[in-house]
């Protein structure tokens, strides 16, 4: 585990140079409130309703697809890092298995699509 | 203990350098050279060349008015910019600049790898990490409170995460080639193929990824300009539609963060294209030269072609901002779902069959 701490002290790095630029913009600006300086920014119009709009249900099922689909990527990394040392000892086998699934998944992603679940309009 | 300790705040700091540097530096170029490519003069008054330019900007940034509307959700506002920064700072911790080389410095000997993290996960690690950066721009646009924020941060991270499924298939047809997941020892791949391979058992061929997979290539490079809201991908921030996107809402540094992470994904973007597809430090055609170089002279040519890539990785990604138009939404998710996510498979697949047959028989 000893090879992480570079990416941990990386992180520490990151983490207090992210505070300092926000303590330091906060410490150093002038500071002028108005009212109107502080609304909502509208291109100049006043605001008309809340902010919080209804939007499209297709962001959730982009995020929910995404999920599913990521996680099949991730499902075929360690198979590919393999696939090359162990064709030798298992063959075409190692193809078929991971075609099996991929196959398996396109079935559902076929579904989405004809569903209209992708479709943007 | 406090070497490696010593070792690693070195390293972060010549990688923080380098990647603060290029950050301003693309800054100024992508100003200079968008206002050449229409016919302006761009930022030219601080300095010889307007070069004092990004030091001037950063300083106005850390003196404007650090402006906290009333409507906005003051934890998560001031959040955002941070959780975007962090993961930007921290990706490119595990790709390497050259290879490891050893030398003695008051009589230690040191094993220096040009490389923050050796870790053996490297690609997965910065996808993980790269990924992250999603949370800051959600953040941003829900916490701002703004029509325009909120639409803004939607769609980029729908289009963020819809484009990061085709990258990683794309990173998988490599990955299936080098068997490994650490950037390095797919640079390493790249050189010893270029260096034994033959085409046809005659022609020299080039190592380089790009000429075995291109499209992975083609698909790698244009889903990093998508993570990274470049144009022709920049939705997010449609200034014509959503005047700013998920930043309408910011000012003074906290501005200056989302920006910083999008320029320092972008260095971080090209130099991943160039560990994967273009053959990271390999020169093309005379790798068997540079390996017999005296060793400073092997890591200086090394890091010099490594940075001699990024930067022409990096002109290109500010042509084609000013080359392409804008794609609408309906063709972003499209051209991400429909066709790349299908390409790449077809990609992997093919990728799998042409090791199968090349292996097994």
């Amino acid at each position: 585990m000893v090879e992480y701490l570079p990416i941990l002290v990386m992180f520490a790095i990151a983490i207090a140079m992210a505070v300092v630029i926000l303590v330091l913009t906060h410490l150093l600006g002038p500071r002028q409130d108005d009212p109107v300086k502080l609304s909502m920014y509208e291109s100049g119009v006043n605001p008309a309703q809340d902010s919080k709009v209804r939007f499209s249900v297709k962001f959730y099922l982009v995020a929910i697809l995404f999920v599913l689909f990521d996680i099949e990527v991730v499902f075929l990394y360690p198979w590919a890092v393999t696939y090359k040392t162990l064709l030798s000892s298992l063959g075409w086998l190692m193809f078929w298995q991971m075609f099996i699934f991929v196959a398996v998944l396109l079935v559902g992603f076929g579904y989405v699509w004809k569903k209209g679940g992708l479709q943007w309009d | 203990m406090p070497v490696d300790l010593l070792l690693i705040g070195v390293k972060a700091a010549i990688f923080l350098g380098i990647w603060l540097t290029l950050v301003p530096a693309m800054v100024l170029v992508e100003r200079r050279l968008s206002a050449f490519m229409q016919d302006r003069l761009g930022p030219n008054r601080v300095g010889p060349f307007g070069i004092v330019q990004p030091i001037a900007d950063a300083l106005k940034f850390f003196f404007k008015e650090d402006v906290i509307p009333h409507h906005v959700d003051k934890a998560l506002y001031l959040l955002a910019p941070a959780a975007i920064l962090i993961p930007s700072l921290v990706t490119f911790s595990v790709i390497p600049l050259t290879e490891p080389f050893g030398f003695s410095l008051f009589g230690q000997d040191i094993h220096f790898k040009f490389q923050i993290a050796d870790v053996s996960i490297g690609i997965l690690f910065v996808f993980a990490v790269a990924s992250l950066g999603v949370y800051g721009i959600v953040l941003g646009g829900w916490a701002s409170n703004n029509k325009y924020s909120l639409l803004g941060g939607l769609r980029s991270s729908a289009q963020m995460i819809s484009y990061e499924i085709a990258m990683g298939l794309a990173a998988l047809s490599v990955l299936m080639m080098a068997g490994s997941l650490s950037i390095f020892d797919i640079i390493q791949m790249q050189i010893f193929n270029g260096e034994t391979g033959k085409l046809f058992g005659v022609l020299p061929v080039s190592g380089w990824l790009i000429f075995h997979q291109p499209l992975a290539a083609l698909i790698f490079i244009i889903a990093v300009f998508a993570e990274t809201n470049r144009l022709p991908f920049d939705l997010p921030e449609a200034e014509q539609e959503l005047v700013g996107g998920y930043h309408t809402e910011y000012g003074s540094m906290k501005f200056a963060a989302f920006f910083m992470a999008e320029y320092c994904n972008m260095v971080t973007g090209s130099a991943l294209i160039i560990a994967l597809f273009l053959g990271g430090w390999s020169t093309l055609f005379f790798d068997p030269w540079v390996a017999g170089l005296p060793v400073f002279f092997k890591i200086f040519v090394q890091f010099s072609v490594f940075m001699t890539k990024l930067i022409v990785v990096l002109f290109f990604f500010v042509v084609v901002r000013w080359t392409l138009p804008r794609f609408r939404y309906d063709q972003l998710m499209n051209l991400g779902w429909k066709v790349f996510f299908e390409l790449a498979l077809l990609n992997v697949v093919i990728t799998a069959v042409v090791i199968g047959f090349m292996s097994v028989s």
